[in-house]
């Protein structure tokens, strides 16, 4: 307690109550904003949500305490969830999750002592085809050994530059948050439009020539556009944020992300 | 005859910069938004009854016939609410589709808010997807810009405002009721009904809630006709529709098919089960519908053939388990899942769930009795059915399926005093060489 907003701070928790036909439907993504301004769900944040959406403080305590997103103490630089949701666990999770405790020397919802990690198993985050999956400030890691998990977080805490093979150059927790709230950082033309798994189906089609039918009436259907040559390279070209790119088997096996 | 694979939502991702509106009006997005902005909302509604699209979000409920239960002519404010918090686990379909064509949905959402009188709608997404978020929001502000948002959309006199809102973490937000209390600014607990969302949902007036693969079906329905989008599938489960195949599979991903294709198919053209091993068990949709074996591999996957076999197509989630597998560790997590995500509202689902994990993780480290499976299924008869929404039905699901299908395995738990499976040999890792 003690603290407060900044001016600037409750003027953006405003905006973001003034885009909603009822206010008290900004109060998710105010909680993220107040997460991102003050690293947690703060008493000062709770007090302020209430006063702008004229609720009382219990009100507010009451839905930050429902959703896990919402953390109740200080969040790392980096949120690392490990999926070890059945699917995820079985291909992996638990050993990965198990090697990350040791290799961080902190327990589940832990921070390591120099504040840069935050480690948590997570439920299942809906890429499931990507299997084992490591989240980082919400980023996707697809395919995770323990290795390449221990990799991860170790470039993390180094400062080392660190690009989501299906995202964004991940930047802190906090700037995560922001981004939760409504508040964009113009960063969505970073990483390709889809992982290969994403593409699996498709890739099989093209090779096949299988597509919809034709629309009746139609010598176009909306189902078969365009040129199929574009198909064999744009889905991983154009983007400036492809750090890594291996051949599904090595995705797979994780062998091209062992560190070992 | 149709192709095994029909792509049509999934077209457009291997395209450069799909997710971009340039890209996606390069390939003859927004047409149909042209054509059904000149048509009597009725007729689209119409439409979407005759195409027999049917709700992708695992209910399967018609989603033209959902439109016309929304009272048409009261001053209401109506709204459209696209369920993007997809949380069931083995489901992952709707964020490689919002991530790599963004504007499929949203044309399907403008389409479909002129259709139910809407002006204004909603993407509910979770929030743990930081980079679906940012490309939804850019495609927001692209379709604003190019007057497909807003007011007067292409001069219909037609204004539709559309909002990104990221949940915070909770599965039980899938739930719609759920999902619009939360959207409400509330904890996310399901509601009592009647009265339904299309007559009272959010703020109290008449909305319509739909799976983000449904409403991205609706622009290719308006382009190509209801008959086009008819002629797929099978008799009571039309169209194509996204499959997700993961786990113990060669080549998982995102298979789009019409509805009826079997499993063997899919596994075929993925490659199979992982080299050297076997089909043990599996789910048609998601951890909610209960488990199938390798028997029900010809089993169509559409709404009523999975339904006989004695499960739910659900969301279409096949999740793969070789014969590593153990099936008491799958479904011991599985019910930890429901027990952390239940919202606490009934009884039966907090507390049931709660026993049910005890009673799990008893057996699994060798601990249980043979009457601990009664016990579980004597819990899952008093959660089915006596909760107050899904979620305490489809925790029930995994645990009575797989006491159903691998009651001996139980047993050998204990009587062998724990589990007999090496869980690392079920890893990914642990078949590297398997791929050289």
């Amino acid at each position: 307690m003690g603290t407060e907003l900044s001016t600037q701070g409750v003027a953006e928790l405003r905006e973001i109550a003034a885009r909603y036909p009822h206010a008290q439907s900004a109060l998710l993504p105010m909680l993220h904003l107040v997460q991102s301004l003050e690293g947690h769900v703060t008493p000062a944040g709770i007090e302020v949500c209430a006063q702008i959406l004229d609720l009382s403080a219990a009100e507010v305590s009451a839905v930050a305490t429902f959703y896990t997103m919402y953390k109740r103490r200080p969040v790392g630089d980096y949120h690392v969830g490990v999926c070890t949701n059945t699917l995820c666990a079985v291909m992996g999770g638990d050993t990965i999750f198990e090697r990350l405790k040791e290799h961080l020397d902190v327990g589940n919802d832990e921070t390591t002592d120099d504040g840069r990690i935050t480690l948590e198993h997570i439920e299942c985050n809906a890429a499931c085809d990507y299997a084992p999956v490591v989240m980082v400030n919400w980023e996707f890691f697809d395919n995770q050994t323990p290795q390449s998990a221990a990799q991860l977080v170790d470039d993390l805490r180094d400062g080392a530059t660190v690009r989501s093979p299906r995202g964004a150059r991940v930047g802190t927790w906090r700037e995560a948050e922001r981004v939760l709230a409504g508040f964009p950082d113009n960063r969505a033309n970073e990483g390709p439009a889809a992982g290969s798994a994403s593409l699996a189906g498709l890739r099989i089609a093209r090779e096949r020539d299988w597509t919809a039918p034709a629309a009746n009436g139609s010598d176009s259907p909306r189902a078969a556009p365009g040129p199929r040559e574009a198909a064999e390279q744009s889905a991983y070209s154009g983007n400036d944020a492809i750090e890594i790119e291996k051949s599904d088997s090595e995705m797979r096996t994780g062998k091209g992300n062992d560190a070992s | 005859m149709t192709d095994l694979l029909t792509p049509v939502l999934s077209d457009n991702w291997d395209q450069d910069r799909a997710w971009t509106l340039a890209s996606y009006e390069a390939q003859g997005g927004y047409d149909a938004l042209g054509k059904a902005l000149v048509m009597p909302p009725d007729d689209l509604i119409a439409m979407v009854k005759d195409s027999g699209l049917r709700g992708r979000g695992g209910a399967g409920f018609p989603t033209g016939m959902k439109w016309g239960f929304i009272p048409q002519g009261d001053d209401k404010p109506h709204y459209l609410v696209v369920n993007a918090d997809e949380a069931e686990p083995g489901t992952c379909k709707d964020i490689p589709l919002m991530l790599a064509s963004p504007h499929t949905l949203i044309e399907g959402i403008i389409i479909s808010s002129y259709a139910i009188r809407a002006n204004t709608a909603f993407i509910y997404i979770r929030g743990e997807v930081l980079h679906v978020i940012r490309r939804l929001h850019q495609a927001v502000a692209e379709a604003y810009r190019a007057g497909h948002l807003g007011r007067d959309i292409a001069g219909s006199g037609f204004d539709l405002d559309l909002i990104v809102h990221a949940g915070a973490g909770a599965y039980i937000c899938g739930e719609e009721t759920a999902l619009l209390d939360s959207l409400e600014g509330r904890r996310g607990q399901p509601r009592l009904r009647p009265p339904f969302p299309a007559v009272a949902g959010l703020y109290a007036c008449p909305t319509v809630i739909n799976n983000v693969e449904s409403i991205a079906s609706v622009p290719c329905i308006v382009a190509n006709g209801s008959d086009w989008f008819a002629h797929m599938g099978t008799e009571k489960s039309k169209g194509m529709t996204l499959y997700s195949l993961s786990g113990h599979v060669e080549l998982p991903g995102q298979y789009e098919a019409p509805l009826g294709i079997t499993l063997r198919t899919l596994l075929d053209l993925g490659g199979g089960v992982r080299s050297g091993h076997e089909l043990k068990f599996w789910t048609p949709g998601g951890s909610s519908t209960p488990i199938l074996t390798a028997e029900h591999l010809d089993v169509p996957l559409d709404y009523e053939a999975i339904t006989d076999a004695g499960s739910m197509l659900g969301t279409k989630a096949l999740q793969i388990f070789d014969e590593t597998t153990c099936v008491v560790r799958a479904v011991l997590r599985w019910t930890e899942f429901y027990r952390h995500e239940s919202c606490g509202k009934c009884t039966p689902c907090r507390e049931g769930t709660w026993w049910l994990a005890q009673t799990l993780q008893r057996l699994e480290d060798g601990q249980g009795t043979e009457s601990d499976l009664e016990v579980l299924v004597d819990l899952c008869d008093n959660i089915l059915g006596r909760s107050f929404c899904a979620l305490g039905d489809g925790a029930t699901s995994p645990i009575t399926s797989s006491i159903q299908f691998f009651r001996d395995e139980y047993l050998e738990h204990i009587t062998g005093g724990g589990c007999p499976f090496d869980a690392e040999a079920a890893t990914l890792f642990a078949t590297a060489g398997a791929h050289a």
